[in-house]
């Protein structure tokens, strides 16, 4: 992507260097990558690839795990994410996720799942209000709103997988990260979830994991390809609009790949 | 001889060994199981007829006098576990918090040795301690001295499972919370604990189970009473107290109340970990779905 283009599109969230290590093995390295405000950008690349492991790093839950650290920037709205004085958890909250499998809290209610980390302060009537309408745009209020208070272990792995995406869309952050939300569910299931993609894409700038390259034509703006190289070092190979990318590949290894010659 | 002969006498002998090992495991099974049935029927046939109304409810009665019953036993067995319950859950809950979440290094390596060692301390010894702590100095024996021994006794298991039943709760419910930009202590506190919730009571129950039927620890810490004595800092009669005296008397009247008040401790501790096991189904349920 030249350096017009980029500047033509408004850039809400990107890397400079960004490396990442489990101890002392390097999973991620040197990844410069800039995601357009809006837009859906979709992170394809075999299995091991460290797709995963760089989207963590985007909302510091990376450093969570044990003896993980990340080394680089990632820039939000300009901001330094990594800075010093930054607090991971407000990052947090700008910048949500939803997981690979549906990690719905088991002992709260459908409601308070949505709710838990809305807004504070409101009262009965705007938290309801609130709720409603990050269920809505999870495309699931009509199958839940009848049960609020029943426990999310009794919905479908689609209905759950919504539901966190709900949770997410509650705390209303700028970005959602997205890792691998269908891998564990079955087609119909992940055609909602990809048509909820591209919907939630009008509000937040979205970018997901995906080893399906399918799904990555079907709902992505952009898509960036990920490899590992000799060492075992997530790299990037590289980013376009994915109509270009699927069509006409700047990299030998990314054409390898989406023919379908390995991987 | 072909090879397929070979083939068939082989299987043979398999099968010959097969069902061999099914008998003899069989049998051990049986073994077990019927020294527990044995126990158990045993104890029933010789308490069954010393257990009455009165025999729940009633002060001891002097030597001689029939009659009489454990209930000043009952309520001290009561309050004594209540005491060392209220002690040990915090303490032991939070070292298992602590265990779970910070759990590398070597502070919490010790933490975990010095758990299972005490868990392998004979109650006797962890008795003798409460009484070089809490009886000697005060110079007088009390309630309270036989909860802080009880309460030695609960620590290590409900640390361990307490850790358990924290880790036990999946990564991604943890991670989920903190990707939603919780804090850690909001995370574990509203989170991660109420999952973990049955399973840590289900330890609970147990260790209350542990600690019920333990008569050493109370010889020099609770020592006893004749009245009904509620006051902790005094000394309080315990159903296993009454049972150990009662037991090694040479009166049939108490002998027949010792094996009433060994069905009685059977009964607890038959009814608590059954509680446990409910408990603990009903929290697989909620974690498989």
């Amino acid at each position: 992507m030249s350096a017009a283009v980029a500047a033509e599109r408004d850039e809400l969230l990107a890397t400079d260097e960004l490396s990442a290590y489990y101890g002392d093995r390097k999973a991620v390295g040197d990844v410069s990558i800039a995601f357009t405000r809006k837009a859906v950008t979709a992170l394809i690349g075999p299995s091991g690839c460290g797709k995963t492991t760089f989207l963590r790093c985007l909302n510091r839950i990376h450093e969570v795990g044990f003896d993980a650290r990340v080394e680089g920037r990632v820039l939000l709205d300009g901001q330094d994410i990594y800075a010093g004085a930054v607090d991971p958890m407000a990052i947090r909250r700008r910048i949500g996720m939803v997981f690979q499998r549906p990690n719905p809290f088991p002992t709260l209610s459908i409601l308070d799942n949505t709710l838990v980390c809305a807004a504070r302060g409101l009262n009965r009537r705007q938290r309801f209000d609130c709720a409603e309408r990050a269920l809505r745009a999870a495309a699931l209020w009509d199958e839940v709103k009848d049960k609020l208070r029943s426990s999310p272990l009794r919905l479908s792995g689609g209905q759950q997988q919504r539901l966190c995406i709900a949770r997410a869309v509650a705390a209303e952050p700028e970005v959602l990260l997205m890792d691998e939300p269908t891998a564990s569910l079955d087609p119909i299931a992940t055609a909602v979830i990809e048509e909820l993609m591209a919907r939630l894409a009008d509000e937040f700038t979205i970018v997901a994991v995906t080893h399906n390259m399918q799904q990555a034509a079907r709902v992505s703006d952009v898509t960036a390809f990920m490899l590992a190289d000799e060492a075992g070092v997530g790299r990037l190979v590289e980013v376009d609009d994915t109509a270009r990318l699927f069509t006409k590949p700047g990299d030998h290894r990314t054409e390898d790949y989406i023919t379908g010659r390995f991987g | 001889m072909t090879v397929a002969a070979l083939g068939q006498r082989r299987l043979r002998r398999r099968r010959v060994y097969g069902s061999l090992g099914t008998a003899l495991a069989l049998l051990c099974a049986l073994l077990a199981a019927g020294a527990l049935l044995a126990i158990l029927g045993y104890v029933i046939v010789q308490g069954a007829g010393a257990i009455n109304w009165s025999f729940l409810t009633a002060l001891p009665h002097p030597v001689g006098v029939p009659g009489g019953g454990v209930g000043n036993g009952i309520l001290g067995t009561v309050i004594i576990i209540a005491i060392a319950t209220a002690m040990a859950v915090p303490i032991g809950l939070l070292t298992g918090i602590y265990l779970a979440l910070f759990g590398r290094g070597v502070i919490p390596e010790a933490l975990r040795f010095l758990s299972d060692v005490l868990s392998g301390v004979p109650s006797i010894a962890i008795g003798l301690f409460a009484y070089a702590v809490l009886v000697a100095p005060l110079k007088h024996f009390s309630a309270v001295s036989a909860s802080f021994a009880f309460m030695m006794l609960m620590l290590p298991l409900l640390v361990r499972t307490s850790e358990q039943a924290i880790r036990s709760v999946p990564q991604t419910v943890r991670e989920g919370a903190l990707a939603l930009g919780m804090s850690n202590l909001r995370a574990t506190v509203g989170i991660v604990l109420p999952t973990a919730r049955p399973a840590i009571i289900t330890a609970l129950l147990l260790a209350i189970a542990r600690v019920t039927g333990e008569t050493a620890p109370l010889l020099f810490t609770a020592f006893g009473s004749q009245f009904w004595e509620t006051n902790p800092n005094n000394p309080m009669a315990v159903l296993a107290l009454q049972v150990f005296t009662y037991a090694i008397s040479p009166y049939p009247n108490w002998q027949a109340q010792a094996w009433g008040g060994a069905l009685l401790l059977i009964v607890a501790v038959l009814v608590l970990s059954l509680g446990a096991r409910l408990m603990l189904r009903r929290a697989m349920q909620g974690l498989e779905s």
